[in-house]
């Protein structure tokens, strides 16, 4: 800010006033649009959200039109593709900072990962499609559009986890080492506890991803909406269709159950809240603490 | 694993399992590599088919688009047409606006403010595409449909589209490149030296010729990078246009029901078959390649500005 007397007396010129305005405009529209859409969704959602919503299953024959099954899917959807993506993501991350040497690989890696960032959800779910559904043969599941995903979230967990390790400092490690650790046991034992805040953020990062995405699942999980029986039941889950609410929300949409609609909507805008201020507290930790 | 009492003891032990982890740690680094270039080949693979079977000007030059007909034809010139129109209308709606928000951020806001606006954008990033294509058909729709019966009321060739059209689907995706092109342009703004804006400042000039003649050309790059990747995100976003721009193969004008490369594959991959399948999987094609080059473009661009610094 400059508060200084000049910049205050001298008279504003009218073309000035033209871009000062422009630029307060644009930030209004910004920012309308956001309370307006947030605000829509929660006038028009909760109204539909009630304890029968949450808990049951469609079904004609009971009269419900609950999401209970899409919930459901959606968690199977986040643990097993992050059960997949952490250790990959994290294991390229130690690779890239602390074992490989600056040249063409870590280039190459660092490039891939990137085009890997770029890639829209959509060509995604045509490779899952045809890769982990067709070639490899698991169908429509969820195991393949955890598969899928997880290759989106790839790079978010790896360049949150870069960023964490690189703020380790060098003392740390040399300190490590020269009392005698090896660089895995360094690695284990002190790398990974100071990277954590980063790591988790990745991981809550790439949750937000999951939760949201739906044209990598339309075509790799598909629809399915019921919930699975217990037991070993649960395991083959993984191997059968099943919609996130995300997917749920589209095809509700597609047949203007606008109701439902509003409701998955309002239950999603919760849920990317409530990221978005997990994210925030753990990112302010991360600062703190290397400073 | 075992506790290392002695230095020499577990030497051996030891240095298996550094070289297990070191390889394990490669192979996940490598899985990034392996996805892209499998993803690639792919796409190769099975976008080509088509193009042998019915031509590549057929395919790319062709303007009917009737897969489904005894006679069926594969044109997706007006496909491709629409996304290039698609995506330059969004970015033409939403960088002035995006980068003036940055502006606003970044330098003139007062603090207080500043600090509401820029969670709010971020949480504008988060929010599911689905949401913003529910908010297209329910708000913006029914206010393109009557408009659409204002101007083409005296009209007998113009098809109604019901409010479904390029401009609520360009509109959808403006806003969606909003918090991408915000985000990144604020902190090229905010990356740029303050003695720049002191020098400005110090020579008379005003606050607006500092910010406009000073401060944006010196935060060009990260203003370009923004773009470049509002380019990307606009032309990949599938779901959130796929019921809010129509649903018919159209060139793209305002008032027409347009298919962009995304809906187009997520509208019929569903019940496609055979060439038809193939040649949807040609345009997942031809989507991928735009993206690549939107990606190439992005890393010379950022190469570029760091050996600038």
């Amino acid at each position: 800010m400059n508060n200084s007397i000049i910049v205050k007396r001298r008279r504003i010129k009218p073309g000035d006033a033209v871009l000062t305005l422009l630029i307060n405009l644009s930030a209004a529209i910004s920012i309308l649009l956001l309370i307006g859409i947030v605000g829509y969704v929660f006038y028009r959602g909760i109204g539909v959200i009630n304890w029968s919503f949450l808990t049951t299953v469609p079904s004609t024959m009971n009269g419900t039109f609950g999401i209970a099954g899409n919930i459901v899917n959606t968690l199977y959807m986040i643990i097993l593709t992050l059960l997949i993506a952490t250790p990959v993501g994290v294991g390229a991350a130690i690779y890239l900072n602390e074992y490989a040497k600056p040249g063409k690989i870590v280039n190459l890696i660092e490039f891939t990962t990137e085009t890997l960032a770029g890639i829209p959800s959509i060509i995604f779910g045509l490779f899952g499609m045809i890769f982990f559904g067709t070639t490899l043969g698991f169908g429509y599941s969820i195991l393949t559009g955890a598969l899928t995903l997880t290759l989106m979230v790839l790079p978010l967990i790896t360049r949150n986890t870069q960023e964490a390790l690189k703020t380790v400092p060098d003392t740390y490690r040399s300190g490590a080492l020269g009392i005698g650790a090896t660089k895995w046991y360094m690695i284990r034992t002190v790398m990974l506890p100071s990277a954590m805040p980063g790591i988790v953020t990745g991981i809550i990062l790439a949750i937000g991803r999951i939760v949201g995405e739906s044209a990598a699942l339309l075509f790799t999980a598909g629809s399915g909406y019921l919930l699975p029986q217990t037991g070993k039941a649960m395991l083959d889950k993984i191997m059968q269709p099943g919609g996130t609410l995300t997917i749920q929300l589209y095809l509700s949409m597609s047949k203007a159950q606008y109701d439902a609609a509003f409701g998955i909507a309002f239950v999603l805008l919760i849920i990317v809240l409530c990221i978005n201020f997990l994210t925030k507290y753990l990112i302010g930790k991360l600062d703190v603490s290397h400073r | 694993m075992k506790r290392n009492t002695s230095i020499i003891r577990s030497y051996k032990n030891k240095s298996a399992v550094e070289s297990a982890a070191q390889i394990i740690f490669i192979c996940c680094a490598f899985v990034a590599v392996l996805a892209v270039v499998s993803i690639t080949a792919y796409m190769i693979v099975s976008g080509t088919p088509a193009l042998a079977k019915i031509g590549i000007t057929d395919i790319l030059f062709g303007t009917v688009w009737k897969p489904a007909a005894a006679d069926p034809s594969f044109g997706i010139l007006y496909v491709i047409l629409t996304s290039i129109v698609g995506t330059f209308a969004a970015i033409l709606i939403g960088v002035p606006i995006g980068v003036c928000t940055a502006i606003f951020l970044a330098e003139t806001a007062p603090k207080r403010i500043a600090a509401i606006v820029k969670p709010a954008v971020e949480l504008l990033a988060g929010i599911p595409s689905v949401i913003y294509g529910l908010l297209g058909i329910l708000i913006l729709n029914p206010l393109m449909y009557q408009i659409e019966r204002k101007i083409f009321a005296d009209s007998e060739t113009h098809q109604f589209t019901g409010g479904a059209n390029l401009i609520s689907a360009v509109i959808v995706l403006a806003v969606m490149i909003l918090p991408t092109v915000i985000n990144v342009s604020e902190s090229a703004i905010k990356a740029v030296p303050e003695h720049l804006k002191s020098a400005s400042l110090a020579v008379g000039a005003s606050r607006m010729q500092t910010i406009f003649k000073v401060i944006l050309p010196a935060a060009k790059s990260g203003i370009v990078t923004a773009i470049v990747l509002g380019v990307g995100r606009a032309i990949g976003e599938a779901m959130a246009i796929s019921l809010v721009s129509g649903s018919s193969v159209n060139l793209p004008l305002p008032f027409n029901s347009v298919r962009f490369l995304t809906t187009a594959i997520v509208s019929e991959m569903g019940y496609a078959t055979d060439t038809h399948r193939d040649v949807l999987f040609t345009i997942g094609l031809v989507l991928f390649v735009f993206i690549m080059l939107i990606n190439i473009t992005l890393t010379k661009i950022l190469k570029h500005s760091n050996v600038e610094e």
